[in-house]
């Protein structure tokens, strides 16, 4: 298998080989929310165009229930991803806020301080004392 | 003969580009964003390039998972906007120039940096934005501008060295060109930032800072920072600063800052804006 040192940043999901091709089916599906009356019709009825691609179970609830940090893990890009916040009409600074657990002022507020130190988010082995 | 006189560095931040369209450049968050790049706008104005070589990338846009090119050329006579999910950006079509494209691709290659040939695609926000930060909101843009894509989407991009490396023989393939013509190089992205997961909101504003410093100083030191140090220390979405090292070996061996400017934040990400003239 590759060398996948990044897979020891904690909060973290690199996008690499392995979850490009997991996630394959599910960001191609992202990325039909680029054109408007497919952002109606998967909005109109959600189940109904998932049925259309490929995805897990597990992606397939995950995109429902708009589980960001699941969908990063079971192989969405990030980029891909923001196209189901912007469907729902919600920024990306909104989604950012929830992928980290905060309300959306909390992380705003965060970003006004200076943002987020990198101390004590290096390794994994860090956030396990916290 | 074409001449490469300058690099342009930038962050191209979507919300910045957002501000921009829904008239929000005033309003105290966006303000010192705007202001700070007021000065890098007076030396756009003034410099007058007659083409810019932008080197951005695309964020599953223009090349969805179908195709990932490490490195792409845009070789049409435009470039259209696109519908990234809240519809296109309002700015102008992005004209090109297809014939020094061209005459780019084949001595690049010739050079033995195998450019992905593009002759159709849309440009994203990591396109327009810098072009909106540094031109403003023009009906028409004054230049013409020739898109370098380059893969920051999938891991791994293109190293730093290899992306320095590219930049100089860009230098080459300008200068072998007849016409006369005033180009600026682009090199977009960064700075430090994280816009997914748990730990998204990550800035380093001491690393940015080194960054900024060594394009001048040492960009040696640069071209050989690992990926992962650019991930770990500045977080997953960093690793885009590798294009400002392919714009900075497009300026020779000598180059003298004349600007710059640091802000933290625009949505997610710290601000960076730098100027390097070749010498």
């Amino acid at each position: 298998m590759a060398d996948r040192p990044y897979e020891d940043i904690p909060g973290t999901w690199i996008f690499d080989a392995e979850r490009a091709r997991a996630g394959y089916h599910l960001n191609q599906f992202l990325y039909t929310l680029m054109k408007a009356e497919n952002r109606k019709a998967f909005l109109a009825d959600e189940r109904a165009y998932l049925s259309k691609f490929k995805l897990s179970e597990a992606q397939r609830e995950a995109v429902l229930q708009r589980k960001w940090n699941r969908l990063l893990e079971l192989g969405a890009v990030v980029y891909a991803l923001a196209k189901l916040a912007f469907t729902d009409g919600r920024s990306y600074q909104y989604m950012a806020a929830q992928m980290t657990g905060m309300t959306e002022k909390e992380y705003v507020d965060m970003m006004l301080q200076g943002g987020r130190s990198p101390e004590g988010w290096r390794f994994k082995s860090q956030r396990e004392s916290h | 003969m074409a001449r490469i006189v300058a690099g342009v560095g930038t962050s191209h931040t979507p919300a910045i580009g957002a501000a921009v369209d829904n008239g929000k450049t005033d309003q105290p968050y966006w303000q010192p964003v705007f202001k700070g790049y007021e000065p890098a706008r007076q030396w756009m104005a003034k410099t007058r390039p007659d083409v810019i070589v932008m080197v951005y990338n695309d964020h599953v846009n223009a090349f969805d998972l179908k195709m990932i090119p490490t490195f792409a050329l845009g070789c049409a006579e435009e470039f259209t906007i696109a519908d990234e999910g809240w519809g296109p950006r309002p700015v102008p079509v992005v004209k090109g120039y297809p014939e020094l494209a061209a005459h780019l691709v084949q001595s690049l290659v010739l050079d033995e940096f195998d450019m992905t040939i593009v002759n159709e695609m849309q440009v994203d926000h990591g396109l327009t934005v810098p072009l909106t930060l540094l031109c403003g909101a023009p009906a028409e843009w004054p230049c013409r501008v020739i898109p370098l894509a380059v893969n920051v989407v999938q891991y791994p991009a293109p190293t730093g060295r290899r992306c320095y490396q590219l930049g100089q023989a860009i230098r080459r393939a300008v200068e072998s060109w007849e016409e006369d013509l005033t180009v600026v190089v682009f090199g977009t992205g960064g700075m430090s930032h994280q816009i997914q997961g748990p730990r998204a909101g990550l800035t380093n504003p001491a690393f940015d800072k080194a960054f900024l410093d060594d394009l001048s100083r040492d960009p040696q030191r640069l071209t050989g920072i690992p990926p992962i140090e650019y991930l770990r220390e500045a977080g997953a979405e960093a690793i885009e600063l590798v294009m400002w090292l392919l714009m900075r070996g497009a300026l020779g061996a000598k180059v003298e800052e004349v600007y710059r400017f640091y802000h933290i934040p625009a949505s997610s990400t710290a601000v960076g804006n730098i100027i390097l003239e070749s010498r």
